[in-house]
């Protein structure tokens, strides 16, 4: 019953969606206020119906009622609650069901939060997100639908997967979507501005937030991907550049543009149309990750080979969005005259160039994704883009950000000089090549990527609080630390997200440079050199789990005689699911982790074990953490939360 | 393969599992190793850039599957029987195509996977240069009427009154 009413909702939902992208649409067009106020009320209907389908899925996760087929296959009687409810959206049909429901979030947030929008941007943006959730509700409803009944109920399900069990990994897809869905606030907002043929500074206010919020929501859920891949997968890398990571990073990349061209809009109301084409592509981005993931095409080996009937559909859906805009962009694109003159060496430039890096970072990793498919199907070549092509192409451009980072963030808006502001951060520029060098003489024989990385990661680092206390003025310190505390929020999230970076940079080069790796059989008992450390096997031994089985190595970590820790790497096997895990234990340090994997008995006696010493590994997602906290200081800048977008300010906020 | 699998399942959470799974005994095994450190270090790295031929997106050295551990048997065969790395590589590329080759050489029609990073930094930096420039130099160009202009709008205004 309560499976049939959730059912129901959703189709009452597309219904909802099929009004909201019309009428409001119209009554814009002609101006109609009874039409576009029937946006709102859609919107705010069409987040209740989903929620309440929501709810029923997951009470029958809950509930274990195995009538319905989505629950059969991902669930079981003795999983723990925890793992019932994230097995709702730990299936294709089921996180579809999620990220409908967070695309109604998201429409009935503008909903209720765009109170200040004029009435006919208001409708129309809500509108165009009315039309992408018809658009997936329908997906939904013709080829994934999670409330297929089964006619025989089995007696119990087939259990999630095992290395689904996990907390890390039950929040990380809602993260990823609230990412990924929230871009499509930017599209609709670009959309409506496209039709009404306007972009002003408190356009790029309004959307500015939207984006903000997605892109903190797609690093978070990164972040969290990549740390459970690192901790689970026992191989100690943090990144595999799969086209499904690949997926993630585009948007995120795309998003990271927008958000800095947004700006650009909001206080010289210039990059009008290219800001637009940004907030179109990111949303795009994010669809052809969809694509890439649920139609199987380019992975197609295992795990996903679904139907190509739902890669068709994604398909359809991509192409008449992103068609559909583009054709409105093109059409309508030279209608957004830039108002804001600056000069070629500006901050305006700067940011220019952060775009154009960034998008061209993004469009590598996408043709590197898509380039076997492409060369199969043109060129009949099997091909594979890897990792070192990834590590080769990407880092260039990632490399020039980091460079022109710090000088771009505080150079003067409309006209600057150069030779200024470069004497401005000689002294940064000095300090982070020494300590670079410092570095390279320290390490004897080794890549020369880990003092690069030292010397990136400082100098953006010391770029993002010299531009704080560039902020802050002339005059004694206690004047400038005064006005230290009084900066905007946003000034505080721009120095915060670009340390973040820096720190993110400077940990990626020291694990992919300073990784100590060691593969060896251990008899029990026997001790061997790991970095400065040094390990014994002291035991292995089976142990019952809750719902699995475990062989459990008893491992001790000693320096100088000391001991540093006592680790317990497992290998675990689940009988329900039929499926073994690798556990790896990890000591974890400021400085490094200590990272042991315990492998098979080998037939001579002994077992094989791997282990690492992961440099800085803490600082990786300590860096993501830190720019997203950078994107929520910067979202809770008082002029969001004040008479956000009057359009009475003529030329935004003043340019500092 | 396993992981492959897992990160399939970590992004996308999308499908049960269709495969079946392979037990996870791992990718390089101590018995595999070479005893000669500088050979066993040039095996390692090559095999990081050699895919394991029925895996998604997974190099020889990180695979599980049984055919990864036949390549890598095979790499520190030719390695020690004295090939350079070119060879031992084109030796596996000979009999495997060149789907085994992680980082696709650039030549042919790969060519353009590598140049369509640059040649885009290059074209949108053009672009931006060129608008850029028209940018600053618009106020000048806007400060005075040509002839032809006050014509007009003397014309205009006259029609005005």
């Amino acid at each position: 019953m309560i499976v049939e009413l959730g059912h129901f909702c959703v189709i009452l939902s597309l219904a909802v969606a099929l009004v909201q992208s019309t009428l409001p649409l119209y009554g814009a067009q002609t101006r109609n206020p009874g039409l576009m106020a029937l946006a709102a009320p859609a919107a705010i209907a069409q987040l209740l119906l989903v929620a309440l389908s929501f709810g029923a899925l997951t009470y029958a996760f809950v509930v274990s009622d195995f009538s319905l087929k989505l629950v059969v296959e991902n669930s079981h009687t003795l999983k723990p609650m925890l793992y019932k409810i994230s097995g709702v959206w730990g299936n294709h049909e089921g996180s579809l069901l999620l990220w409908v429901l967070i695309l109604a979030l998201f429409g009935a947030s503008a909903a209720l939060f765009g109170g200040n929008l004029p009435p006919q941007l208001k409708a129309r943006v809500l509108a165009v997100q009315g039309m992408i959730g018809v658009a997936f509700l329908l997906f939904m409803l013709l080829t994934s639908n999670p409330f297929l009944r089964l006619e025989v109920p089995p007696l119990n399900g087939n259990d999630l997967n095992p290395l689904l069990q996990d907390p890390g990994l039950a929040f990380h897809p809602p993260f990823l979507y609230l990412g990924y869905v929230g871009l499509s606030m930017s599209f609709s907002f670009a959309v409506a501005a496209l039709i009404e043929g306007r972009v002003d500074a408190a356009w790029g206010r309004w959307v500015r937030p939207w984006t903000l919020v997605s892109w903190v929501f797609l690093t978070i859920g990164i972040a969290l991907g990549s740390w459970w891949a690192y901790y689970e997968l026992g191989w100690g890398g943090f990144w595999f550049w799969d086209p499904v990571e690949n997926a993630s990073f585009m948007p995120w990349l795309i998003a990271a543009a927008l958000l800095h061209s947004a700006i650009v809009v909001e206080k010289r109301e210039s990059l009008k149309a290219w800001t637009i084409l940004l907030a179109i592509l990111a949303f795009g981005f994010s669809l052809v990750g969809t694509f890439i993931v649920r139609s199987g095409v380019i992975t197609s080996v295992h795990a996903f080979a679904n139907d190509p009937e739902r890669g068709m559909f994604i398909l359809l859906i991509l192409g008449v969005f992103m068609g559909g805009a583009l054709t409105l962009f093109a059409a309508r694109a030279g209608a957004m005259e830039a108002k804001g003159v600056f000069s070629m060496v500006s901050r305006e430039s700067a940011l220019v160039a952060n775009n154009l890096l960034l998008a061209v970072a993004a469009f590598v990793i996408f043709v590197g994704t898509i380039w076997p498919l492409v060369a199969e199907l043109l060129l009949n070549r099997k091909l594979s883009v890897g990792e070192p092509f990834f590590n080769a192409a990407f880092s260039p451009f990632m490399t020039a950000l980091a460079v022109l980072l710090p000088i771009g963030s505080i150079l003067p808006w409309k006209r600057a000089q150069l030779g200024r502001t470069l004497r401005l951060v000689v002294p940064a520029l000095i300090l982070s090549a020494a300590l670079g060098a410092l570095v390279f003489a320290m390490q004897t024989g080794r890549t020369a990527l880990g003092p690069v990385g030292v010397a990136l990661g400082v100098w953006v680092v010391i770029g993002a609080l010299f531009d704080l206390s560039q902020r802050t003025g002339r005059g004694g310190i206690a004047d400038r630390l005064g006005r230290l505390a009084r900066l905007p929020r946003a000034d505080w999230g721009k120095a915060t997200a670009h340390t973040g970076l820096g720190i993110t940079i400077f940990a990626v080069c020291a694990m992919m440079s300073w990784k100590v790796e060691d593969i060896r059989v251990l008899q029990i008992g026997e001790s061997y050199p790991l970095g400065a450390y040094d390990v014994t096997l002291q035991a292995v031994d089976r142990v019952q789990g809750p719902n699995y089985l475990s062989t459990m190595a008893t491992m001790q970590v000693m320096r100088d005689g000391a001991e540093v820790a006592m680790l317990y790497p497992e290998k675990r096997f689940y009988p329900v699911a039929q499926m073994p895990t690798t556990e790896a234990a990890i000591d974890y340090g400021l400085w490094r982790d200590i990272y042991l994997v315990i492998g098979d008995p080998q037939d001579n006696g002994g077992w094989a074990v791997r282990s690492y010493v992961e440099p800085f590994a803490n600082w990786l997602w300590a860096g993501a953490i830190i720019m997203a906290l950078g994107g929520v200081l910067s979202l809770t800048d008082r002029r969001y939360r004040v008479a956000a977008g009057a359009r009475r300010v003529p030329q935004g906020v003043p340019a500092e | 393969m396993k992981r492959a699998l897992i990160l399939s399942l970590l992004f996308s959470v999308a499908a049960p599992i269709a495969a079946p799974m392979v037990a996870p005994v791992w990718a390089v095994q101590p018995g595999e190793m070479l005893s000669d450190p500088a050979l066993e270090a040039r095996a390692r790295a090559l095999s990081k850039e050699l895919r394991c031929p029925v895996c998604q997106n997974e190099n020889i050295d990180d695979s599980d599957a049984p055919i990864a551990r036949d390549l890598r048997v095979l790499l520190r065969e030719r390695l020690t029987a004295g090939d350079s790395d070119a060879e031992a590589v084109a030796y596996i590329v000979d009999r495997y195509g060149e789907f085994v080759l992680l980082n696709p050489p650039a030549e042919g029609s790969t060519l353009f996977l590598w140049l369509a990073g640059p040649a885009m930094l290059l074209a949108g930096g053009a672009v931006a240069f060129a608008s850029l420039r028209a940018r600053s130099r618009a106020p000048e160009a806007a400060v005075g009427l040509t002839a032809a202009e006050q014509a007009r709008v003397a014309e205009l205004t006259k029609n005005d009154a």
